[in-house]
């Protein structure tokens, strides 16, 4: 044990120590605070008005979408397909449909518009919308209650009970009148960065975890090393030694990224939004989600909505789930792939050698970012369902679906299943790896690899 | 005592023997050479020693037990692929792998220290690996594997890859730690160095131990009851003179005498031969010719039948 930490211990050690590691540290936050900060940088300063077509068929919210300083409501009273076709020509930025329903109060909303809709609007919506259906409800438990007297009022209950969740879908509306789903959803877009952010450690770290068993084959010193500590020890340190330094860059990221944004935010709102705005900014990077207060005390404060837009619509996402579920992943993605790019460090001589064996590795993981497309339109679907639960696949597809919301039994599966992922490859990768740091200038091919395999011992 | 012995070990790959039946013994406190032609499954046992790979059957033992894990930390073991971390600090380096023997950080600095002096090497303690010389990379792997202080060194070719001054440094190196209790086996192509160093031989060839023991006896049972004779005088043909059942082997002159080798049938004496040259000529040397260790390597290699005596 004392031995292996030896390992993980220089892994870590000369590792962390090198300049490329150092500018990583420092690039990664400076661009991903950019991508946080500049749409927030433009959000407040866009002062053009717009305006929103509402066609309102429930009748619910007639005249509730109060104007702002940037934007305007109007009411059609008109069929969808006469306002659809006729919202091209009137210049208006979006246009809000609220389908009729039977039975339940609405709680979908389409979203028509010509571009991309501009994110406080559409969570202006939203916010509305659930504080009006939320009223709605409260009034008829209210009633219920007074009705039926022998129940105890528990306020937690009945807050839990009208708690709405409105789901806005986003629709482009084409000159030639063609639809097509956009998305400027935000867990989708969380889904993604979290989804590609996996993709980009394992192939980073995995990587560095088979050139540093080459280096060690190339250098001769791996036979040095095995005399004193198995094989399969050097393996997992190597793995685990170079894990926590993705896990240390990582953790560097996000501390930084957020003092980044905290100030650069605070330098480009106004002194008014300032505090409210660094306070909200702290409660979101902790994942602390107040379930109750907040939904009352829903402000529909207009002149800080370009920060609070986003910061709101971050809110909506379950970040516990989201973030305990990252670092599963990545932890788990991580190692099973580390464990396999530790194969083909060992069964090869150099570098160069590696092509043919990566293949197949990088093959699952690609596909992963390809389907990411598909996922995204459907993230209960099928396709998206089997790529989440498949290991070589799951770490990547199952990120990018939890933002839209996932079974926790399906979480669980695809859990225990890329934990037999991992275990499965590491025992397979031992075998290679054991009888490959020993293989000098042979030309190994996957029959090679397969008599390996098949070695006692 | 034997520190070291194996009894019937065998690996096996996939198409091949690496090793048949082998069993080796070595008595402590003696330097035990392991010879045999390339790919005769040499360092498939050395590796075997060491635990890097497990034999498929026979038994291994340690100072009187069966091998185990732990005993790593009395073997020190110089691999023919040998090499170092380019990037690393010798310093730092030693001492990981220092460490890596079961050494304590504190225990494994002070005895760097030690060596470090001894070598002249101090200066190169916060060098880089790349920056060294082959020669100098050597040194320090050398210093790392008896570092920890082991009771079995092992060495794997230790002589390939250094100059004559060096080799030579290495060897008294490894007399010293004989001398310091340590028992030391070693694998080489140097029959030279064999003759020099080793007590005890084992050759391998086409893994099977095909020759093993006492150096001096494997000698012995080698020798052909051949002999060199120096003389001079008579100018008449030795070949007139002995028995067709002496075979001449050689005949040679320079300035001052006749030199012949010759063999001796297996029941005659040197006497024997002495008796037909002294009416003859005037006799200024008589050796028997001791076959060197490289002969024996050539002759139990290329004609593995004629060597079954043991």
């Amino acid at each position: 044990m004392r031995k292996i930490l030896l390992i993980i211990q220089r892994e870590y050690l000369t590792r962390v120590k090198q300049r490329s590691f150092i500018v990583m540290t420092i690039l990664g936050p400076l661009l991903m605070a950019a991508t946080i900060v500049i749409p927030i940088y433009l959000a407040s300063r866009t002062n053009e008005v717009k305006t929103v077509a509402v066609l309102d068929e429930t009748g619910i919210f007639n005249q509730k979408f109060k104007d702002s300083d940037d934007i305007k409501f109007h009411y059609l009273i008109s069929d969808i397909n006469t306002a659809k076709s006729n919202f091209i020509k009137s210049g208006d930025h979006a246009l809000l449909y609220i389908p009729k329903t039977e039975v339940t109060l609405p709680t979908n909303a389409l979203l028509y518009a010509e571009n991309n809709v501009n994110i406080n609007v559409k969570n202006y919506i939203k916010n509305v919308m659930g504080r009006q259906i939320e009223e709605l409800k409260l009034e008829a438990r209210l009633r219920d209650l007074q009705t039926d007297k022998k129940e105890p009022i528990v306020v937690e209950d009945i807050l839990r009970s009208i708690k709405t969740t409105v789901d806005i879908s986003t629709l482009k509306i084409g000159k030639n009148g063609i639809e097509s789903k956009s998305y400027t959803e935000i867990s989708m877009v969380l889904g993604m960065f979290a989804g590609i952010l996996i993709y980009f450690f394992i192939f980073m770290f995995g990587s560095q975890v088979m050139r540093g068993v080459i280096e060690e084959k190339t250098s001769r010193i791996v036979e040095v090393i095995i005399s004193s500590i198995k094989p399969f020890q050097l393996m997992m340190g190597k793995i685990i030694g170079v894990g926590l330094v993705g896990l240390t860059q990582f953790l560097l990221w996000v501390v930084l990224t957020f003092g980044i944004v905290t100030v650069v935010t605070s330098t480009i709102t106004s002194k008014s939004t300032q505090k409210s705005t660094t306070e909200q900014m702290i409660g979101n990077q902790k994942a602390i989600q107040p379930v109750l207060s907040e939904d009352l005390s829903k402000q529909d404060d207009t002149s800080n909505q370009g920060v609070n837009g986003v910061l709101e619509a971050l809110n909506s996402v379950n970040f516990p789930v989201m973030i305990g579920a990252f670092l599963f992943f990545f932890i788990f993605g991580y190692l099973m792939y580390a464990a396999l790019f530790a194969a083909i460090g060992g069964a090869v001589d150099s570098e160069a050698d590696t092509q043919q064996f990566m293949f197949p590795i990088t093959i699952p993981l690609i596909l992963a970012i390809i389907m990411s497309q598909f996922i995204i339109q459907d993230p209960g679907g099928a396709v998206s369902f089997w790529f989440s639960i498949i290991p070589l696949t799951s770490p990547v597809v199952m990120m990018i679906r939890i933002p839209f919301g996932v079974p926790y039994l399906e979480i669980v599966l695809s859990m225990v299943l890329l934990i037999l992922g991992f275990l499965g490859t590491t025992w397979l990768a031992a075998k290679i790896y054991r009888t490959g740091i020993l293989m000098y200038g042979k030309k190994v091919n996957y029959k090679e690899l397969w008599k390996w395999i098949k070695y006692k011992n | 005592m034997d520190i070291f012995s194996a009894q019937g070990v065998s690996k096996h790959y996939s198409n091949h023997f690496a090793l048949d039946n082998v069993s080796i013994q070595v008595e402590e406190g003696s330097i035990f050479g392991l010879l045999g032609p390339n790919g005769a499954g040499k360092t498939t046992l050395l590796r075997i020693i060491n635990q890097i790979i497990a034999p498929d059957s026979g038994i291994l033992s340690f100072e009187g037990h069966p091998l185990v894990p732990n005993d790593v930390s009395h073997i020190g073991y110089l691999p023919e692929e040998r090499g170092l971390y380019k990037k690393m600090t010798v310093g730092e380096q030693a001492l990981y792998l220092a460490q890596l023997k079961g050494l304590t950080h504190h225990e494994a600095l002070k005895r760097l220290n030690f060596w470090f002096d001894k070598f002249e090497i101090k200066s190169w303690w916060n060098r880089k690996v790349e920056e060294l010389s082959k020669g100098m990379q050597q040194k320090v792997q050398f210093m790392i594997t008896i570092i920890h202080e082991p009771k079995l060194l092992i060495f794997d070719e230790p002589f390939s890859g250094f100059d004559p001054i060096n080799a030579n440094l290495l060897k008294e190196e490894i007399l010293s730690q004989q001398k310091n209790g340590a028992t030391i086996i070693f694998s080489t192509h140097n029959m030279a160095s064999v003759e020099e160093l080793c007590d005890h031989i084992a050759l391998i060839n086409h893994s099977k131990v095909v020759l093993s023991g006492k150096v001096h006896d494997i000698k012995k049972t080698f020798k052909t009851n051949t002999f060199t004779v120096s003389f001079n005088g008579n100018k008449d043909p030795l070949c007139t003179l002995l028995p067709d059942s002496f075979e001449i082997l050689e005949e040679n002159q320079d300035s001052d005498h006749r030199h012949a080798q010759i063999k001796l049938p297996p029941e005659s004496t040197p006497n024997d031969l002495l008796g037909y040259m002294l009416p003859k000529y005037l006799i200024y040397a008589i050796n028997e010719v001791i076959p060197s260790m490289n002969d024996i390597f050539i002759q139990a290699v290329t004609q593995p039948l004629s060597v079954t005596r043991n």
